[in-house]
């Protein structure tokens, strides 16, 4: 195999072969002078797959996690996508400092970022989305693996409209969803049906309680002379990780024998070429529903925001993938497919780095018209940052800090609770934080900030709960989000207990907490009904009274000792190790 | 009346078999009072423990587990209240060998035995989907009996009621 440097970030494959997934494989180097963007034909099929988007229209900054622990038995640590830093360029064998190494690891961000800017943007998906179609015509699909309507103002306040005309824009052909299901079933229902051009596709979505598939679980897609059934997974726990009562009448999870089923039906009763799932399980749950369900050629997997890629995993026979968040990412898949086989396929995972790929002046129009109306709102300055802000990682991350710290401020706290949320992109130290930056943060149907006085047996259940969510070795036992950020309270964790037993020495401001004692803790994102006022405002309230702002000192947890040496974890001074 | 249940039995049987969501707040009055339908198993349902509930109502505490008895469940539950639960058993219902009684067990409820259903070869097959209350997080179990008294058990089926609330 030789790869020229223009095939970065690509890897191509024999189905059935072995060693195709050799480091190797994966060529390094930018820089030669070439379209980096240039990809050659091949095969009859192409997959174009974005996800997690997050609503955001406009380029923005996005830093990897420095902390992504995985959940198996230690000596099974260091498995993609646990792996991050240093730890993840050495799996990809990605040279640090080159655009590849910026766009895959969190080391030495900020520098990075001035070199090399902003990722994402739909202006610059739409330019790579145009281009590769006309260059491959009709063997193109376009699938968008859901959570594109939440995460900023515009898409908020246009109830996500403002998403579906960018996504009809792409010429989007398959979605499917979980923070969608946030703005009701009914609004759901009414954008799939009137607005959205995209084909809306969930095997797991039934109705309570006579279990009737909701959505059409999948489609056969003909391109080339060949079928390729498309099979949608929304996240299995939208009712569980988000407030029910937006889709009460609906009922989630895995179904890892419906989704045989589907594959059987795909296969016998269509005669399926290629089946493909389009998948918001997240990378863990995919990789274990891989291993139980036979006759998946490639899951395009999202959710976890992971970097899964330049290399597939492969399990079971099915290539498995994540495409990242934010529009960092473009996934394609070119596939030859012959009569009822995956015969060969190439793979190439494009970071979107706005300065490099001109912006599409179509969907540059449409954003700017989008936006026109609130333009004056978002901007409106409200402090300047002298940390790093970002937020997605294991534990608080320093946006959440800030948050944390306006919580208990404005709410006359002694600690406060921020949900684990793993949208939310960064702002570089110096930079201002404006509305914009705050509803990048915020931006849910369920905003409202209340107190709750918890004991501390309450407290440390909440914080037990949320981490096995996280660190439970079964898969299916992971909604997908972070630990639980916290103000002012301390703790030691040991990913690798049980629950129950992850969380010792909890303390708030410092002092050991007491099972009967009450605390008064400040907290957004409930799952309830619930009164109050946005924690928007509350965050921007602090942020102009401030001017000025710092994510130190950080309320982190101490990390236990057999955490030392994890490839999940970049910077383990940060927890004592 | 070979291939038919008579509808009196089936009437009794269904009683039987839909009679307990885990816990007793739910519970309708009709069949709250079930007690006083002929041959009601008040014991099994009325254990406080999974040993008692277990002896109770199969004699014993301790069944081997086996593939042909299969538990779906979700593995967190959106609604601990309402839990679906699917039990499907593998084997031939033939007139002299077939699944007499399936229990389901929730180790930790209140009162562990959750319901009690009961089959003919007429059913055709052993299978019944319900939905079970539970309080907390806890784990489920399975116990299949044929006609001449031998007892199965699905492996045991972890489902999580948590405070949700952080995903994605």
């Amino acid at each position: 195999m030789n790869l020229t440097r223009r095939d970065f970030m690509s890897i191509m494959g024999i189905a059935g072969s072995t060693g195709f997934l050799s480091p190797a494989a994966v060529a390094s180097s930018w820089g030669s002078g070439k379209d980096p963007y240039e990809v050659p034909e091949y095969g009859n099929v192409t997959l174009l797959h974005i996800t997690d988007t997050h609503a955001q229209l406009l380029p923005v900054w996005w830093r990897e996690p420095g902390t992504n622990i995985g959940t198996r038995p230690q000596k099974e640590w260091g498995i993609t996508p646990h792996l991050v830093g240093n730890a993840k360029l050495a799996y990809y064998d990605i040279q640090a400092g080159t655009p590849e190494g910026y766009a895959l690891s969190c080391m030495d961000f900020d520098t990075l970022a001035h070199k090399y800017g902003k990722i994402g943007g739909y202006a610059h998906i739409a330019t790579l989305v145009k281009r590769y179609r006309e260059q491959v015509g009709k063997k193109a699909i376009l699938l968008d693996g859901g959570d594109a309507w939440q995460g900023s103002a515009t898409s908020l306040w246009t109830k996500a409209e403002d998403m579906v005309g960018a996504q009809n824009l792409l010429k989007e052909d398959y979605f499917v969803g979980h923070w969608e299901f946030t703005y009701g079933a009914d609004r759901v229902e009414y954008l799939l049906k009137h607005k959205l051009q995209a084909k809306f596709l969930s095997q797991n979505v039934f109705t309570i309680p006579w279990d009737e598939p909701v959505f059409d679980p999948y489609a056969i897609h003909e391109v080339s002379g060949r079928k390729v059934a498309i099979i949608g997974q929304s996240f299995p726990f939208t009712p569980i990780a988000n407030p029910a009562y937006f889709t009460p009448k609906w009922s989630f999870g895995i179904h890892p024998g419906h989704m045989q089923k589907m594959v059987d039906e795909c296969r016998e009763k269509h005669h399926a070429d290629l089946v493909v799932v389009l998948s918001h399980n997240g990378a863990d749950v995919d990789k274990k529903m891989a291993s139980q369900v036979n006759g998946i050629d490639i899951i395009l997997g999202g959710h976890t925001h992971e970097i899964m890629g330049p290399k597939p995993v492969m399990v079971n026979k099915t290539l498995i993938i994540n495409t990242s968040t934010n529009g960092k990412f473009l996934a394609r898949f070119d596939l030859d497919v012959g009569k009822g086989k995956l015969n060969g396929w190439r793979f190439h995972y494009l970071p979107i780095i706005s300065n490099m790929i001109p912006a599409d002046p179509e969907m540059v129009d449409y954003i700017h018209k989008v936006r026109a109306p609130y333009a004056e709102k978002l901007a409106e300055p409200l402090a300047v940052t002298e940390s790093l802000l970002y937020r997605r990682d294991n534990f608080n991350g320093t946006f959440d800090q800030i948050i944390c710290d306006a919580l208990r401020e404005e709410m006359d706290c002694e600690a406060a609770f921020s949900p684990g949320f793993r949208w939310g992109y960064c702002k570089l130290p110096g930079e201002t934080i404006t509305m914009e930056d705050v509803m990048g943060q915020t931006a849910i149907t369920y905003p409202q900030v209340t107190v709750t006085e918890y004991t501390g047996a309450e407290l440390k259940n909440v914080m037990e709960q949320v981490a096995d969510n996280l660190f439970n070795p079964d898969p299916y036992y992971i909604q997908g989000g972070d630990m639980i950020r916290v103000g002012n309270i301390q703790y030691t964790m040991d990913p690798s207990e049980s629950i129950d037993k992850r969380i010792t020495d909890l303390r708030v401001g410092g002092k050991l907490v007491q099972a009967s004692k009450r605390y008064k803790v400040a907290g957004w994102g409930a799952m309830n009904p619930v009164e109050g006022t946005p924690v928007w405002d509350i965050f921007a309230k602090w942020l102009r009274s401030k001017k000025t702002v710092s994510a130190e000192p950080r309320d982190l947890p101490v990390l236990t000792k057999n955490m030392q040496g994890n490839p999940g974890i970049a910077f383990p001074k940060e927890y004592d190790l | 009346m070979s291939n038919m249940m008579k509808r009196r039995e089936f009437i009794n049987k269904s009683a039987l078999g839909m009679v307990v969501v885990a816990g007793s707040s739910y519970l309708i009055p009709g069949i709250a009072n079930a007690a006083n339908v002929p041959g009601w198993p008040a014991a099994p349902f009325d254990a406080k423990v999974l040993d008692k509930a277990m002896e109770a109502s199969i004699k014993t505490t301790s069944v081997t587990t086996s593939p042909k008895v299969h538990l779906t469940a979700p593995t967190i539950a959106e609604n601990g209240a309402a839990v679906p639960v699917t039990v499907d058993v593998d084997y031939p219902m033939d007139p002299d060998d077939y699944i007499d009684t399936i229990y389901l067990y929730i180790d930790h409820n209140p009162t562990p035995l959750a319901s009690e259903f009961h089959f003919t070869p007429a059913n055709g097959r052993a299978y019944f989907q319900e939905r079970v209350k539970m309080a907390k997080t806890d784990h489920m179990r399975v116990v299949a009996k044929t006609n001449k008294g031998v007892l199965m058990a699905s492996a045991p089926r972890e489902v999580k009621v948590t405070i949700g609330g952080c995903g994605g």
